[in-house]
């Protein structure tokens, strides 16, 4: 199936074909991080904007290689920089980069929407690198990348997402993704940080961490923000840790063959133990390669090919574009 | 010499006797003359045919926000009483939360002025309750009252000091003053800028429970039987709490309140993505919300329908949703909406327009809301079956923040007079003026 989105705002509603040929394209452009010489000229002449209104080392770097390994320019520009802090509007800010005619513009930031709200102020294809407590849809599919190269498959999977999913856009897009390529979807977590709305979005919900991961084929982590304490979302650091840290006593719990992912940074010894984090199951290095190669697909069906297919239309041809990557590769 | 109009061949709605009779409204020196049967024209009345229209007293409005003085850039008193007169509005009560706060007597004068200038709708300042609406020292609601307020509320900044609450409805009854609440928890709020549900979960916003704004309710009417005071409900928002105040009202105790078009219209859905015109406070609900808010407003629990009129600039709604103001405007639309609720089978006309006149009126105590024989003639003409798109840049509020841009509608308000005077007119240009000598 062809990826028809103009932007990617979220993984909700959209379904499990769409994924799957995301994750079909983002595997075939992990080999090209494996080369000698790690570049490709896809993307030459094109320019991608990273606008982060949130610190982040590791989403930002990873698109921003991701841009240089298909040869397109990047700017970096961070919330120190922004304008933000000189008052202008995040419309203004749009509108000004906008008339620079980027190719791209990849967008983090600390409130739920802001994605949506640039997508209606701009006309070059916004990629959602986190928004408030709303969506991160790169960080899922790099995590259902992972998954499926463990696994196969990710229908039939029963994967616990333990932490504050409250607070969580990890934790939103997994649930999304998962649910639509038909894996169970445990949400763990103190009743505070778990609204009970999620079994409507098709989540189980679990209190113990011990019933949560019984016999999971998948353990996702999340990171535990130590500000969230300021609100009695739950008594103290200790006390968390002590109900839903992963220790290796716990793994136990779940299939011999269990996948441990954390989208980082991790808080170790609060939430997972450094034997598990450094142990045979984790794959949060893993995560850590794939999501430059999700990266690297986004930006490709999203600038290149987008392009490509507007060319083609222009010209009253058929649209014929070579699947995922092949045309990186060309 | 006398002046008279005569408004012929309407059907005259009378929402006192819940009544629709084809009559005509004599006026004379700008008050209601005689309400009669037609046929009568006399040499020197002038005549405005409302043939195929409802004739009902002029709208009142009795929760509105005019911004003057401190965000003109908003809304004057001037704009905001053409806003008013546009949707059918002859009186609005326009709450404190100016710049200065309209917490004193002078301020209080500045809004009664600014009214008298703008010559359209009736404008009727409501005081604060506290000093600076900040809910720690009663305002001056004594020398207020005498300057011309005609109710009281820290309206958008919920009072969450009990005792002031106590001693605000103690002193109000001094002067037969209504204490206007808007019944939000702010520590359960906590930031909250929607309806905590299943949407705020998936859209990752901060949600409001409908909690918090009923045991602010369950609080005051607690509070109401402790003092006797009158307690009036604004834009209530959950079924739980209509049927906290139908009970209270059952068991005797002054308890009023109001519910807005919106509410009445729309569930949280509207927030959909992130639209910024479906942000307000108290948020937009569920379906079983409107549902029960209808209800109430059938029943006569819900005494009033009012706008909560909230203008703002296009910049204070075009960013971020949390970051957005809270609130749309109202007056231009209200009628308009309201007039669903009669094609939905809600409520018929008569008891509608009862909520759209009488109920304020008498809340406030407002020469509102009658056309009987000596009241000021505050009338407005609607065409029932006049079909119109909503079209907010073309509002005579200085805002444009509504969420029903673009809604076809039916019924409209199609002339207002205040004190006789034809102060708004919008026919057709196939059926011109018919104001004829």
């Amino acid at each position: 199936m062809a990826f028809a989105q103009r932007h990617l705002l979220g993984l909700e509603g959209m379904p499990g074909e769409g994924i799957v040929a995301l994750l079909d394209s983002a595997a075939s452009f992990k080999e090209i991080s494996e080369r000698d010489i790690k570049k490709v000229p896809t993307l030459r002449g094109k320019t991608v904007i990273n606008l982060f209104y949130e610190s982040s080392t590791r989403t930002r770097t990873s698109f921003e290689i991701a841009a240089k390994r298909l040869s397109a320019d990047t700017v970096n520009i961070t919330s120190s920089s922004a304008s933000t802090t000189k008052g202008e509007t995040l419309v203004d800010t749009a509108r000004n980069l906008e008339a620079m005619r980027p190719d791209a513009i990849v967008l983090r930031h600390p409130m739920s929407g802001a994605p949506q709200l640039l997508a209606r102020h701009v006309t070059c294809p916004i990629i959602n690198a986190g928004d408030g407590c709303h969506e991160h849809p790169t960080q899922a599919l790099l995590d259902l990348l992972t998954i499926r190269e463990r696994r196969g498959q990710i229908a039939g999977l029963t994967v616990a997402i333990v932490g504050d999913l409250l607070h969580s856009r990890v934790g939103r897009s997994n649930l999304h993704a998962l649910r639509a390529l038909g894996a169970t979807v445990r949400l763990v977590g103190p009743p505070t940080l778990v609204p009970r709305e999620f079994r409507a979005l098709g989540a189980e919900i679990h209190t113990r961490l011990a019933d949560g991961v019984r016999d999971a084929d998948v353990i996702m982590m999340l990171r535990i923000q130590r500000e969230r304490m300021g609100a009695n979302y739950f008594p103290s650091l200790d006390e968390y840790s002590h109900y839903y840290c992963l220790t290796e006593e716990v793994v136990r719990l779940a299939k011999p063959q269990v996948i441990i992912l954390h989208p980082g940074p991790m808080n170790r010894g609060l939430e997972i133990s450094s034997a598990v984090a450094d142990g045979p199951y984790s794959v949060i290095m893993n995560q850590v390669t794939n999501g430059v190669a999700v990266r690297m697909a986004l930006l490709y069906l999203l600038v290149a090919r987008n392009k490509a297919e507007q060319a083609d239309s222009e010209a009253g041809g058929d649209v014929a574009v070579a699947a995922s990557g092949k045309g990186a590769r060309a | 010499m006398t002046e008279r109009l005569r408004i012929a061949n309407g059907m005259v709605v009378d929402p006192e006797a819940r009544t629709m009779t084809r009559a005509d409204v004599l006026i004379e020196d700008g008050a209601v003359a005689a309400v009669e049967a037609g046929e009568l024209l006399e040499a020197e009345a002038r005549v405005y045919d409302a043939r195929s229209c409802w004739v009902v007293p002029g709208l009142v409005d009795m929760h509105v926000h005019l911004r003057e003085p401190g965000y003109e850039y908003k809304e004057t008193v001037a704009t905001g009483a053409a806003a008013a007169v546009a949707g059918g509005f002859t009186s609005i009560a326009c709450m404190a939360n100016t710049n200065p706060v309209n917490d004193n007597a002078a301020v209080t004068r500045f809004i009664v002025e600014q009214a008298a200038a703008a010559k359209h709708a009736r404008v009727y300042p409501i005081g604060a309750v506290s000093v600076g609406l900040k809910g720690e020292r009663l305002a001056e609601i004594g020398e207020m009252r005498r300057a011309g307020i005609v109710a009281v509320s820290d309206d958008g900044m919920p009072l969450m000091d009990a005792a002031l609450m106590r001693h605000a409805l103690e002193y109000a009854t001094m002067f037969d003053l209504l204490l206007i609440a808007h019944e939000e928890d702010a520590c359960l709020r906590a930031g909250g800028v929607m309806n905590e549900g299943l949407t705020s979960v998936r859209l990752g916003l901060k949600g409001s429970p409908a909690a918090a704004e009923e045991l602010m309710i369950a609080r005051d009417i607690a509070l109401v039987e402790l003092t006797g005071g009158r307690l009036h409900v604004a834009h209530v928002s959950t079924a739980r709490a209509v049927a906290m105040i139908r009970e209270a009202r059952a068991r005797g105790l002054a308890v009023s309140a109001e519910a807005t078009p919106h509410h009445l219209m729309l569930t949280e859905d509207a927030v959909a993505d992130y639209d910024t015109n479906a942000k307000m406070a108290p948020p937009l609900r569920t379906q079983a919300d409107v549902d029960a808010l209808r209800a109430g407003l059938a029943d006569g629990t819900i005494d009033a329908i009012a706008t909560d009129h909230a203008p703002h600039h296009a910049d204070e709604k075009e960013c971020e949703f949390e970051r957005a103001a809270n609130g749309i405007v109202g007056l231009e639309t209200a009628l308009g909406l309201a007039l669903r609720l009669v094609a939905d089978g809600v409520l018929d006309v008569p008891t509608l327009i009862a909520r759209l006149t009488t109920g304020p009126a008498r809340l406030l105590g407002l020469p509102a809301g009658t056309l009987a024989v000596g009241a000021p003639a505050d009338v407005a003409v609607i065409d029932p079956e006049r079909r119109w798109r909503v079209a907010a840049r073309s509002f005579k509020s200085k805002s444009r923040n509504t969420p029903f841009d673009g809604w076809e509608l039916t019924g409209k308000a199609v002339a207002t007079f205040v004190g006789g005077t034809l102060v708004y007119e919008d026919r057709p240009a196939a059926a011109p003026l018919r104001v004829a000598s």
